[in-house]
């Protein structure tokens, strides 16, 4: 981040805190928010972004792309708690013909390909049917954080607002898939939602999962987020949970599963969404011929989420740090800072662990020993064993970024 | 139903967040998506109007940061070669040079 990016995203989110706290707004679900725009931390901009609440059933979001919709989470969010309110969500959509009448007496899911059986089941199946089932899972854009890429790449400029995590009550893909009885032989799984593309032979979203991981038991239909049905535009009134993998498995509004006896090769799981087999997901820019896969695990991160970059602190007092991380595809072990660039590490208290693949927070008391320049280094080390890396990756598509953040704050 | 409260009540009470204590049920929605008026602006920008907010609006293309025209001509190409955009041949050259024109790299 430049450091006039840093400045500028540092005043915007003083005005959003001290905004919200002048009207003891932050333990409210929809803070009042008067600002209409904010600035991204975005290297050599375009950093602007309009806040927008004309979204329904959606509160202030940060406007990435009004249609098909790309709407980002505040980062301030992410400091009330590890749930992510559903109204304020972050949202992704690929194709811009996305139903807008859902009725629930006549939606169904069909379950079709390589089965016993056909079926095409009513929401009344799905509710009513199964076994309910719940698990707290993050859902992270494979681009998350591309917007912070250097050199810059295209696609969605997120800053890092691209991820959520939520309470998923739904039923087991494993339990519907034994309802329509998978056939020997079977390779692939693959879903469809409805959206659909403008254009008539374009390729309609499409992800397939292997069978085995379709079948692990983790693997969730989703008719609730948080307790409640699902926004409109975050897959309602159906929507595939993956947990531990990026968020272009979690299909929305998914209304189709294909049981495949071949791999599937459709456009969105063997060209889209794919990354270098390489540590990190890391190349040189301009790098080629390099082996590329279908993007999958998530990897670990963690974020300050009570301090603002380029705040004033107390020097030589105490001064309470806070944020959140997550594992990726495990829980979380411990998280870390550093006040001298990474050449001692400190630990920081766990809050609740409210489910391996959810958010979970973090927390110690900070003090800066003198007056002067410091950056805070976080750092996530998952249940594997597996740490953020404290450089960044690079990739052309801007996919997996998790380098240990560091925000700059001076002490006064 | 009564036969399916009890699991989602044990659940329930397992659960950290609070949820109805009621049997879940959906409700049909109904919506209006807002849609953006925002144009592709100046010189040379009749081609890109005409041709690429059909898919997507246009704040997308600008929020991107400066891209060197290598970079904008493979973008059109993938928007023509994988999402199908029928962009008129005779356009492409002018939609490249507007982006690199207004969204180039300096």
């Amino acid at each position: 981040m430049t450091e006039k990016a840093a400045l500028r995203y540092a005043v915007t989110r003083r005005q959003l805190l001290g905004a919200a706290a002048g009207v003891g707004a932050m333990a409210l679900a929809k803070p009042s928010w008067a600002q209409t725009k904010l600035n991204l931390p975005l290297p050599d901009g375009p950093d602007a972004r309009a806040i927008t609440t004309a979204f329904p059933q959606k509160g202030p979001m940060i406007l990435q792309r009004t249609r098909p919709p790309l709407l980002e989470t505040p980062f301030e969010v992410f400091d009330k708690g590890v749930f992510t309110p559903n109204d304020q969500f972050y949202v992704r959509w690929h194709w811009a013909l996305i139903p807008t009448d859902i009725d629930v007496g006549k939606f169904t899911l069909t379950v079709r390909g390589h089965v016993n059986q056909t079926l095409s089941l009513s929401l009344n199946d799905i509710l009513h049917g199964l076994p309910s089932v719940q698990l707290s899972a993050v859902n992270q854009c494979s681009g998350n954080s591309r917007g912070l890429f250097q050199p810059r790449v295209p696609g969605g400029q997120w800053a890092n607002g691209a991820m959520g995590n939520a309470l998923w009550t739904g039923v087991r893909l494993k339990d519907v898939l034994d309802k329509a009885g998978v056939k020997p032989g079977a390779v692939q799984v693959r879903f469809k939602g409805l959206e659909e593309p403008v254009v008539a032979d374009a390729p309609h979203f499409m992800k397939s999962l292997d069978i085995d991981h379709a079948r692990d038991g983790e693997v969730l239909i989703a008719y609730a987020m948080n307790g409640e049905q699902l926004p409109l535009v975050n897959g309602f009134p159906l929507r595939l949970v993956v947990p531990g993998w990026y968020a272009t498995y979690w299909v929305k509004m998914l209304s189709d599963i294909e049981v495949l006896d071949q791999p599937d090769t459709n456009y969105w799981t063997k060209v889209a969404y794919t990354i270098p087999d390489t540590p990190h997901a890391s190349i040189k820019p301009g790098e080629t011929d390099v082996k590329m896969i279908p993007i999958n695990r998530m990897v670990p991160r963690s974020f300050v989420t009570n301090i603002a970059s380029g705040q004033k602190l107390k020097a030589i007092a105490p001064t309470t740090l806070r944020g959140i991380a997550f594992g990726g595809d495990c829980g979380v072990a411990s998280v870390d800072y550093s006040i001298d660039r990474g050449q001692s590490w400190r630990s920081t208290n766990l809050g609740e662990d409210e489910g391996k693949y959810g958010f979970r927070q973090w927390q110690t008391q900070l003090t800066l020993p003198a007056p002067g320049a410091y950056a805070i280094l976080v750092r996530c080390t998952n249940s594997n064993g597996v740490a953020q890396p404290d450089t960044p990756n690079w990739n052309p598509a801007g996919f997996m970024r998790n380098v240990v953040e560091s925000m700059n704050v001076s002490a006064v | 139903m009564s036969r399916n409260l009890l699991p989602l009540l044990i659940l329930l009470g397992a659960a950290s967040m609070p949820l109805p204590a009621t049997a879940f049920e959906l409700k049909s929605v109904k919506i209006d998506l807002p849609d953006s008026d925002k144009m592709f602006e100046g010189p040379g920008s009749d081609a890109i109007n005409n041709n690429c907010l059909a898919c997507h609006s246009a704040g997308m293309v600008l929020n991107q940061p400066a891209l060197s025209k290598q970079a904008w001509t493979a973008e059109v190409n993938k928007m023509i070669n994988n999402y199908k955009a029928p962009v008129a041949p005779e356009d492409v050259g002018a939609i490249v040079e507007y982006l690199a024109n207004v969204k180039g790299a300096k």
